[in-house]
Order: C-alpha cells, then structure tokens, then sequence
C-alpha cells in the first residue's frame, strides 16, 4: 500500500489543528488555578462530560486497532468492544458518585482520601504513570501511522507532531482545553462512524466489491491465484523451497510464494523480504479482504450483490453458513538462504466461523481458555481503574453530574462499539484491508467511498489519538506534580507553583511519549492498551472498591494490593509468551508460563494482598478511621 | 454552554441508598457478563455459533446484548438515583419548614 497525503487531507488536517488550538488559547486563561488547570474547575457540563469522556476512552485501539481485528480476524475483535463497554458498568454502579465525593485531582487523591498516607501517594502516582505510559506508546505509534498515508510524513515526523500539539494543547489550558478536544473528537468520531457505516450498509455485500482504485480508476484489490503445484511446474516454474506449508517458486517472471491449504490447492500469497515485496524491489502490497460465496445467492447474482441491507440482514447474510470470505494472516518463515521472508495469506472461513469467536481467542486448551477469561476479565475490570478516565469525574460539579455523564458515555461508548463491528466487517469485504497493517482499515474503508471522506476520517483518527494522548498526559502530569512533588514530596506549592509544576511536568511526560512512540514503533496498539486495562485493573482496583466496601481497608493494605498489582501484573506480562513470541525474539514455547493475560491471577492477588496487609495493620484500623471522621 | 458552578456537593443522604442499589445492578450485570465468557469457554465456542435471532448467531445476539443491557440498566439506575434524590430533598424541606 503506498498512500501519499492529497491537498484536500492536509487542508482537513490543518484545520483540525487550528480549531484545537485555537481552543487551547481561548481556554488558557481557566487553567490559572490548580482547580482550573487539573480539574477544569469542576465546571464541565455533565452532557458535555460524557462525550468527553467518549473522547478520552475512544483511542486508537478502539477505532483503528478493533476495526482492524475485526477486519483480519472477524467477531474475535469485538470481543474488544464488548468488555471495554461493559468495563463502564463497573464505572457506573461502584465508582462513579464515591470518585467525585473522594478526590479533587487525581486518582491518588480518592485512595488517599480516607488515610493521608505517604505510601499510598507514591504507590498510587507509579500505578498512575505506568498505567499512563503503557497507554501512550501505542496512542503516539497509532499517530505515526496515520501521519504517514494523511501527510505523506514519515512516522517519526507524525508522532512529534502529535507530541508538540498534545503538549500545547495541555500546557497551555489543562483540563478545560482538554476537555473540549475530546468532546470534539468525540461527536465527530461518533457522528462521522455512523455516516460511514450507513454507507456500508446502503452498499451492501458482493463478491465483486468496488474497493480501491488508483489514480487511473484501476481496482487495486488483491484476488489470489488458486491452482496446484503440477499446474505451476507445467507453467515453467520451479519449486525452490517449503517452509512448512508455504511454498516457494522461481520462474521467468521472479520468485512468488504459495501457502497450501487443507484440501491441497496453494493459494498465491504476498510477501515481504528485507526491501523486496512479491518480487520487486521497493514494491507494493495491495488491499486485500472479500467474499467468495454469499449464502443464498447464486455466483452471477452474489458478483452483482445484494443492495441496500438493513443491519439486521447485513450481520444475518454474512453470518450465513453458505456465506465465504477470504481474511488474511500473516507469518515469518525462512526462505532457501534463511532470510526472514514476512507472507501474508489468505484464509477461506465460512460466515459461521467469521461470526463467533475462536480465530485468535481459542478456547479449545487450558491455558487459551484461561487466557481468554483473563482477558475478559481485565476489560471488565479496567475501565473503572484507568486514571485517566477516573480524573474526568473530578471535572463535574456533584456526583450526580458525575453519574450522569457515565450515562451519557455509555450511551455514546456503545453506540460506537456496535458501529465498529460495521465497519470492520466493512473493510473485511470491501477490499480495504492493508494486509501489512490492519490498523489502517477504517480510513481505507472510508477510501473506498472517496477522498473526502478518507481526508475527514482520517482527521479524525488523528483527533482520536489527540484527544487521548491529551487525557493521559494530564493524569500523568498530575501525578507527578500533584501527587508526587506537592503531597508525598511535601513540597507545599503554592496554586501559581502547582500549575507551573503541571505545565512543566506535561511537557516533561510529553517528551518521554515522544520518545516512547519513536522506539515502540510497529508495536500491536490493541495488544499493549490489553495489558495496560490488566495493569489498571490488578493495581487499582481492588484498592478503590475494598476502600469503598470494606471497613477494615487500611493503609498499609491499600499499599500493599497497588504494588502487588503492578509487580505481579508485569511480571507476568514480561515472562510470558506474547514478550518471548514478540519483543524477545524467540518462541511461545519458551516462556516461563502460558498465561499471555495477567488479570485472572494479578486481580486476585492484589485483593488478597489488601487483605492481609489491612489485617495485620488491623491496630491502625482505628487510628485510619479517625482520620476519615 | 449550560455550566453549572464548582461547588462542594455536600452531605448526600441518598448516598448509602445509592451505593446499595449500584451494588445490587453490578451483580445482575456481572452474572450476565459472566454467562457471555462461560458460555464460550464451556462450550468451546460451539454454542456461540447457534442461529438465535433473524438469522443472527448467539456471539452476535449476546454480545449486543451485553451493550445494550448497560444502556438500559444504567439509565434505570439513574431514574431511581435521582428519584431517591428527589424523594429525600423534599422530605427534607418538609423538616426544614
């Protein structure tokens, strides 16, 4: 795939940024108090809270990395969508109102409420800025790769960008110009989704879709070559090497691979070795994703396809056991002189396996059975324990305001979670997938439907990251100069000093995501923002609902379940098999354990770890109490 | 924009009633989650493939579900929040007068 920014995505782009910016100027002078520029002084409207909140949870994992899963793997990414929506009923009924009524800031300020305890300060503000950066890094690498086929930029380029506006946006007016950044990003992303989604379903399904064209108005939609391997030794093709089930040949027109399915035909694949992509140096991947078979429909009749379908019909007619659609994989495999050679490949499910779950979250061991529970576990779990979405409730003025805007968001959250099942299974069959990159997939389906709505999409998958990286920023920035300098350093600032303290650690942090986002690049987006829900959910958590319902909850046990939370959540992150599959470059097999998702074991742990700590600390239970009177 | 003044929100009587009956709606929303996962798990994912719904599967039948019951749980929860709210602050005008 090889997209290049056209005048009209700059033009889209360039005003988004301007809007926003200007936003930040006019909001500047809100953020001279510490109320003001951490809180947006408790004045935010409780409607404009909870698309607020629509914009600060909807990341880039949402829209680009779940319509991506989605694309490539069918229903199993929106298995995303369903636990991050149902991680907000935690929020509603047990976090909510006790968040606003607790804290003033930051998430370390409503665990701390009842006990001013320097422990729980400094355990709270690491949970937060851990949580923070395992959340950044794939928000700025999500941001590079819009940047490059937006702007034609290379990806460094896009994540300072994103980087310099997010540090502008923050240090100039805090939380006020934040919030309306992502109220912004949130009614546009809500709004432009539905229209696309419309879109797809008034085009409805056909085994010929329209897909993408080139500046000619030639299709660029990838159809591989079905045939055998007798067909190509007669055709003057030679084969040279098999790694397992994928097949090399050379012939006159270069080197092609070939992936062999079940039934024993090879299936012509595209493939990636060093620079070289399917044979040609500097060449090109096409979009890949259609359906072969539409269920109930004769070929001639499925090429022509079905019209305009109601969402029912849609999700019904490619749930069809009939109905064939062709995803694509992807894996390494060495080639005659050991090169790694990258091949993407297609792979014919029926619309009863698209349909539910089990490409990626199989269920068919122990250890993928836990995994899965684990996963879903942590999604569950996480939302009400990410910081910063817990520091939105702090911008409201009452509890109740803070209920309701929960209301609203999940109103808007869930809404938006039923589109992206739309517009993934859009992209799976419009030919709109970037086989090299499935995050890519939502902007692309929006190509297929013309350049404006590509640049407008686009923009706002942009806006996404923004508004996001703008939320975390401002939770992260708060724990260190809130929660570390002034309280646990005791450094006792002044309200003119808290705000310059947050200014400058914005952009302190803003520098590290930088950083983070130029070296992380090419990291799963879905994958890490996963493990920073489990990391949310094992080290926060159980600290905010033991305090809330337990009595006996004491310091030294709220310290105790958020560093057993986060040691025992990493540690189980970095030893198992996604880091030696993945990072450390060797194998699943390798690991010290199979148990890919922390949550099952980490969550647990840091409930027991409160426990204990709370009833061995049990003489100070008294002392804590009278704090809290 | 209709901002309503930061303030401090005070004592709140309807608290403890509040947190109940969250409490409570977590639970039925939980048991409902829960029973999205092990139907899966238990079934290793056959049940899932089930036509349930116009031609729609379980997977996609529940997974709505699972959306759409929060929406409506959450704005029943409002209604009796608010209700309770309502309820206690005329009760404590009456006192008051």
């Amino acid at each position: 795939m090889n997209l290049h920014g056209t005048p009209l995505s700059i033009a889209v782009f360039t005003l988004f940024v301007i809007a926003v910016l200007y936003l930040s100027y006019f909001f500047a002078r809100k953020a001279r108090s510490a109320a003001g520029y951490y809180a947006a002084g408790g004045q935010i409207h409780w409607a404009v809270n909870g698309i607020s909140f629509a914009g600060d949870y909807l990341s880039a994992a949402s829209f680009l990395g779940i319509c991506g899963m989605i694309a490539t793997l069918g229903y199993d990414g929106f298995l995303y969508s369903i636990g991050y929506l149902a991680g907000w009923v935690v929020a509603l009924f047990v976090v909510a109102e006790p968040m606003k009524r607790l804290g003033k800031f930051t998430f370390t300020d409503a665990v701390d409420a009842k006990y001013d305890h320097r422990g729980i300060k400094l355990a709270a503000a690491i949970s937060t800025l851990v949580v923070s950066i395992c959340y950044l890094i794939p928000q700025m690498n999500g941001a590079g790769s819009l940047v490059e086929p937006l702007l034609g930029l290379p990806h460094w380029v896009g994540v300072i960008l994103v980087g310099s506006i997010v540090i502008a946006i923050v240090a100039t007016a805090g939380m006020a110009s934040t919030t309306y950044v992502q109220f912004l990003k949130g009614a546009l992303l809500l709004v432009f989704s539905a229209i696309m989604v419309t879109l797809v379903l008034f085009r409805g399904l056909s085994t010929e879709p329209a897909g993408l064209k080139d500046d000619a108005g030639r299709g660029l939609l990838f159809v591989p070559q079905q045939t055998t391997e007798a067909e190509l030794t007669a055709g003057g093709q030679r084969l040279v090497h098999t790694a397992g089930s994928f097949l090399k040949f050379a012939g006159p027109g270069g080197a092609t691979w070939w992936r062999r399915d079940a039934q024993g035909s090879l299936w012509q694949t595209q493939w990636v070795s060093g620079s070289e992509i399917n044979g040609v140096l500097g060449g090109l991947l096409r979009p890949v994703g259609r359906l072969t078979a539409l269920g109930g429909l004769q070929p001639a009749e499925a090429a022509r396809g079905t019209g305009s379908l109601t969402p029912v019909s849609y999700l019904a007619q490619l749930t069809d056991a009939e109905t064939r659609i062709e995803q694509w994989h992807s894996t390494k495999v060495a080639d005659e002189t050991g090169n790694r050679v990258t091949v993407h490949y297609p792979v014919h499910v029926s619309g009863t396996d698209q349909m539910k779950p089990g490409v990626k979250f199989k269920v068919d061991t122990f250890w993928n059975k836990l995994n899965f529970v684990s996963l879903m576990l942590a999604l569950f779990l996480g939302t009400a324990a990410l910081p910063h979405i817990l520091i939105r409730y702090y911008t409201v003025p009452s509890p109740a305001c803070a209920r309701k805007s929960t209301i609203v968001a999940i109103a808007a959250i869930g809404f938006f979670y039923v589109l992206t099942l739309f517009m993934g299974l859009g992209a799976a069959t419009n030919g709109t997938v970037n086989p090299a990159d499935n995050n890519m997939s939502a902007p692309l389906l929006a190509m297929s439907f013309g350049k404006l709505l590509f640049a407008l999409i686009s923009a706002i998958a942009f806006a996404t990251v923004l508004g996001t990286v703008a939320g975390l920023i401002v939770a992260a920035s708060g724990a260190v100069a809130h929660d570390l300098m002034d309280r646990f350093g005791r450094m006792n600032l002044t309200e003119q000093r808290k705000v310059r303290a947050g200014k400058i650690a914005a952009f302190a942090v803003g520098i590290v995501a930088i950083i983070l986002g130029i070296l992380f690049r090419g990291v799963n987006v879905s994958f890490l923002v996963g493990w920073a829900f489990a990391v949310a959910a094992s080290a926060n958590l159980p600290a905010i609902v033991m305090l809330l319902f337990w009595k006996r909850t004491t310091a030294v046990g709220v310290v105790a379940s958020i560093t057993v939370g986060i040691v025992s959540a990493l540690a189980i992150i970095l030893t198992g098999p996604e880091m030696f599959s993945g990072p450390y470059g060797r194998t699943a097999a390798e690991a010290w354990h199979q148990l890919g998702q922390p949550g099952i074991v980490s969550i647990p742990l840091s409930f027991l770890a409160l426990v204990i700590g709370s009833l061995a600390t049990g003489g100070k239970a008294a002392a804590d109490a009278k704090r809290v009177a | 924009m209709l901002h309503e003044p930061a303030r401090d929100s005070g004592p709140d009587p309807a608290s403890s009633y509040k947190t109940r009956l969250g409490l409570w709606m977590f639970l039925i929303y939980c048991l409902f989650y829960a029973g999205f996962v092990l139907v899966n798990v238990a079934t290793e994912g056959r049940a899932m493939q089930a036509i349930v719904l116009m031609g729609m599967n379980l997977a996609v039948v529940y997974g709505m579900g699972l959306i759409v019951a929060a929406l409506l749980m959450a704005l029943v929860y409002n209604h009796l929040c608010t209700k309770r709210e309502s309820e206690l602050k005329d009760q404590g005008k009456e006192v008051r007068s």
